[in-house]
């Protein structure tokens, strides 16, 4: 789970509004008017995040531009060359691709299936809950421990899943063979997902008052069309929210679940940017490089939630 | 109408049996012998070894220096779940409260300096983030492991939206009836909080529990390996062995999810609140 | 029990454009009962809270007994408050949302105690007061509210629109426990509301305010009789006074075509014309007027129609009968004249008025 995946469910304020750019209003009508005393209050939370994210993050920048010495003997100043030689790299350039499909594959699924799913469990009434609560287990199984799951489910030797696709003439070979890993990745990738959000559809599902529903009921006919004129609508907020929450987890969260897939061998196997980010800086101890890959990752991800809370924001309807 | 609800029921059962069956293979195979999985393959039915695997994963001492045992892996990564989830309750709530209920110059730029940390998660900056805990000397440290996971905003965030949708009177009432702000804090505020921060704890806890990344590179020390980096561990072991132990890496993936699913599943009511809950 | 003493007072917030509250002058005797009264956004809450000390004073002062609080911490002023939405303590039993002020000021406990006994005895509240605010119904927390500003023994309460979370119902007997209480206890209160009724009933002292300003001070019959402004006329009494565009010509006061009133003015030239729905009654001879509907409402029925165009109200007893089109006569004495632009009242002396009872 990245930060942003717990973020509440409306993106209402912080985030929205520190992008518009609007200062915050005072957070209450009447507020306590001593000077010192919220620095008192503040100081242990400044104090973590500047020692272990703003200091971090300005080095990242800084060691971008260095190239360092592996055996430790100080670095040279070598400007951008890190970056272009991460961005000129063929390999680099076809880990990008494989992280854009795989993002966009874990996305699309995990909200497909977390959407149908909710849509399902709201209808019903008996057993709901029970379903619910089956559904919403896997959300608390952490990424390596599907990782390794999955990693039985698809092993050579004992994998049900390579049974199974041996039937249909697959010789699955995952570990092994590129497309055969990448689709054991994204399906355990998925598997993970869907809980998060199976619970923040259905909890916007259960939101919207019976009144529109009942509306809704009367102004349309058809079940399909009620649901994607009325009731999606009514759920875009939630979505919105989502899309972004699931496009972090594919490019971050997805980690625990490649490290362990791969099994060290990434050499002929998916991987995706953050965890070329992890092996260029410990395993290759290209340290610099692995900076600028952090720096361009950071450029990336600040890109991506900027653009999407502005640009998606105007096309989705906040009731 | 009934047709309908046919189709619904067998999509959810169709959904649960994806969701679930993976986990309850894990459990099942994991009470069956190493040899009996390599040649007969993954188990839905339990086998009367379990509880011998269990010992042997909890009890034996395990890695490189046999230090580790899987007891000590699951302290670990309690004392990384309830001491993050503690940390971060308690450092949000603090900057939440001076965030929401004191007026003082510079609120609007700390409120960004707290909030920008939400757009860039660790695992952009793990490389650095490394560098300045070896240089502070934490690492192989319980500090070392908690703190640096605190630098974020989500629980700051959750307070700031639980302590904005208090009704503003409440604190005009106190004032008039004389409370000052630690007064406040700890007669009302606080009191009034417990269930967002029940929610809090669940979500948070869960969060620690399972982190992977940072553990792994944080600790080389066995004594402070967690079930997470333990996993990563019975993995390297694995490889060049000829009959791998699948049921104690199976036993040690059910010790280190059933904790945070069963918090999740005894307690679904305040942490489905707590996560989609925003503002009331 | 003290005086209230406000000088000048003016509100301006951080950004806006202009005051929200300016140039209020207003002297509250000890033991009155003052109620600001106005439509939403006039400022009267505002007002309310800078005597709470909970809005910071831009300009002016204020003074609670001979002490000036512009400073002074909400705690120190002495002062007690009833919200709107009452603003207990969700966690506290009754008992302890009463005593948490006087326990924060060191009151000794016996007397913390003996205080909470008494209140709880004058409200009603003493089989509740180990409940939780949750476990009450609207008008027992409205009642616990009260306690917590009573067991202070404050200079001043400030009411600010308790009632209006009420039903219509327990609004009127709340109305009067409220008024029961604060002449038994005698203490100076300040209370605001939108409700004009309410704000009859409940004052000695009316203070109307219209825009951040005073529009009128006076005790409630004072203000009824003679509102200050068409803003006050149309604001105290229901239904609404009927304003009129008529026009003073030649010492004549016209309505349209209709000649009503003989006035020695040299005033000249258009003027807003004011009268209560009472004033009027159906004559064989005066205004033309033509029915559009009734309102029943049992004790008298509200009769709504035109005069020379402009729409008109008058109360009836229900006994009177009524046609499509009546000539109305108003009470001798019962003319409102106010200024068009400014809509000020214009004062005339009585005797300079004289109706004129003559058929169009």
């Amino acid at each position: 789970m990245t930060e942003l995946s717990h973020l509440p469910a409306t993106p209402r304020t912080g985030l929205r509004r520190w992008y518009r750019g609007r200062p915050a209003l005072p957070a209450k009508r009447v507020q306590f008017d001593q000077p010192l005393l919220p620095w008192l209050f503040l100081m242990p939370q400044l104090a973590v995040i500047f020692v272990f994210f703003y200091w971090p993050s300005a080095q990242a920048i800084s060691s971008s531009f260095y190239l360092e010495d592996p055996f430790g003997f100080g670095a040279t100043f070598v400007g951008l060359e890190n970056y272009g030689a991460a961005l000129g790299s063929g390999e680099y350039r076809k880990i990008a691709g494989f992280t854009a499909l795989f993002t966009l594959l874990v996305t699309v699924f995990s909200l497909g299936l977390g959407l149908l799913f909710a849509v399902k469990a709201d209808k019903i009434i008996r057993g709901r809950a029970t379903y619910r609560t089956a559904l919403i287990s896997v959300y608390a199984i952490a990424p390596p421990v599907a990782g390794l799951m999955g990693m039985m489910l698809f092993d050579q030797h004992i994998g049900p899943f390579v049974t199974l696709a041996g039937w249909f003439g697959w010789n699955m070979q995952v570990g092994i063979d590129y497309w055969d890993t990448a689709f054991a990745l994204v399906l355990v990738s998925v598997w993970k997902q869907v809980p998060y959000n199976f619970i923040f559809f259905l909890s916007g599902l259960q939101g919207i008052p019976a009144s529109v529903r009942e509306a809704a009921l009367i102004d349309c006919r058809n079940g399909l069309t009620r649901f994607r004129t009325a009731i999606l609508l009514l759920l875009a907020p939630t979505a919105f929210f989502l899309l972004i929450i699931n496009i972090t987890y594919a490019l971050f969260d997805t980690f625990a679940v490649i490290d362990v897939m791969v099994k060290d061998k990434p050499a002929n196997n998916p991987i995706t940017l953050v965890y070329k980010v992890y092996s260029d800086g410990f395993r290759g101890n290209d340290i610099g490089g692995s900076a600028a890959q952090s720096v361009i990752l950071m450029v990336v991800v600040l890109i991506l939630t900027l653009v999407q809370f502005r640009w998606l924001e105007r096309r989705v309807h906040y009731g | 109408m009934n047709r309908t609800n046919l189709i619904d029921h067998a999509v959810l059962i169709l959904a649960t049996l994806f969701m679930v069956l993976p986990v309850l293979v894990a459990i099942m195979t994991s009470t069956h012998t190493a040899v009996d999985i390599h040649s007969n393959g993954l188990f839905l039915t339990p086998a009367g070894h379990g509880a011998e695997t269990y010992a042997a994963v909890l009890t034996r001492q395990g890695g490189f220096t046999g230090q580790v045992t899987g007891t000590r892996m699951m302290i670990n990564s309690l004392i990384l779940g309830v001491g993050f989830a503690v940390g971060k309750i308690v450092l949000s709530m603090l900057a939440a409260y001076a965030l929401v209920y004191f007026r003082f110059r510079l609120a609007t730029v700390m409120f960004w300096i707290i909030f920008t940390t939400l757009l860039l998660p660790l695992e952009v900056r793990i490389m650095p983030s490394y560098q300045v805990m070896s240089e502070l000397g934490l690492l192989n440290s319980y500090t070392g492991l908690i703190v640096p996971l605190l630098a974020s905003a989500t629980g700051t965030f959750y307070f700031r939206q639980f302590f904005k949708s208090v009704p503003d009177e409440l604190l005009e009432a106190a004032r008039i009836d004389g409370a000052g702000p630690f007064k406040f804090l700890i007669d009302v505020l606080i009191p009034l909080s417990k269930t967002m921060m029940a929610a809090i704890f669940i979500i948070m806890f869960v969060y620690g529990w399972n982190q992977y990344l940072w553990p792994m590179l944080m600790t080389t020390d066995e004594r402070f390996f967690t079930l997470m980096r333990g996993i990563k561990q019975i993995l390297q072991v694995w490889v060049g062995s000829q009959i791998p132990d699948y049921n104690e890496a199976f036993a040690l993936a059910v010790l280190a999810l059933a904790p945070p699913v069963l918090v999740v599943v005894v307690f679904q009511r305040w942490f489905i609140k707590g996560l989609t809950e925003s503002d009331k | 029990m003290a005086s209230i003493q406000i000088t000048n007072l003016s509100k301006t917030y951080p950004g806006a454009s202009g005051p929200s509250v300016a140039d209020i002058n207003l002297s509250i005797r000890d033991g009155e009962f003052i109620v600001l009264v106005g439509p939403s956004g006039c400022g009267k809450s505002t007002l309310l809270r800078m005597v709470a000390g909970l809005e910071d004073i831009t300009g002016g002062e204020i003074h609670i007994g001979d002490r000036l609080v512009n400073r002074v911490d909400p705690a120190d002023r002495d002062i007690a408050m009833v919200f709107q939405n009452y603003a207990l303590y969700p966690h506290m039993t009754v008992r302890e949302n009463m005593a948490y002020g006087l326990k924060n000021r060191k009151t000794p406990a016996a007397e913390i105690e003996a205080r909470v006994a008494e209140a709880a005895r004058m409200l009603e509240l003493r089989p509740y007061l180990d409940r939780k605010p949750r476990a009450l119904s609207g008008g027992q927390r409205q009642r616990v509210a009260m306690g917590r500003a009573v067991v202070r023994q404050p200079a001043a309460f400030l009411f600010d629109e308790p009632l209006s979370n009420l039903d219509a119902k327990l609004r009127v007997s709340m109305r009067g426990e409220i008024r029961r209480l604060q002449k038994r206890l005698g203490t100076t209160s300040l209370y605001v509301t939108h409700d004009q009724l309410e704000a009859m009933t409940l004052a000695d002292r009316l203070v109307v305010l219209n825009g951040g300003r005073i529009e009128q001070i006076g005790a409630p019959l004072d203000i009824y009789h003679r509102p200050a402004s068409t803003f006050v006329a149309s604001f105290i009494g229901a239904p609404a006074m009927n304003l009129l565009d008529a026009e003073i010509a030649g010492g004549t006061l016209r309505l349209g075509t209709v000649e009503i009133a003989r006035i020695a003015t040299a005033a000249q030239g258009p003027v807003s014309l004011g009268i209560r729905a009472e004033d009027l009654s159906i004559a064989t001879q005066g205004l033309p007027f033509r029915l559009d509907f009734i309102e029943e409402l049992g004790a008298q029925r509200l009769v709504h129609g035109h005069v020379e165009g402009q729409p008109l109200t008058l109360s009836l007893s229900p006994d009177i009968a009524i046609s499509d089109q009546m000539h109305l006569a108003i009470r001798p004495g019962a003319l409102h004249l106010f200024d068009t632009n400014t809509g000020k009242r214009l004062s005339l002396p009585e005797s300079e008025r004289q109706q004129i009872h003559a058929p169009a």
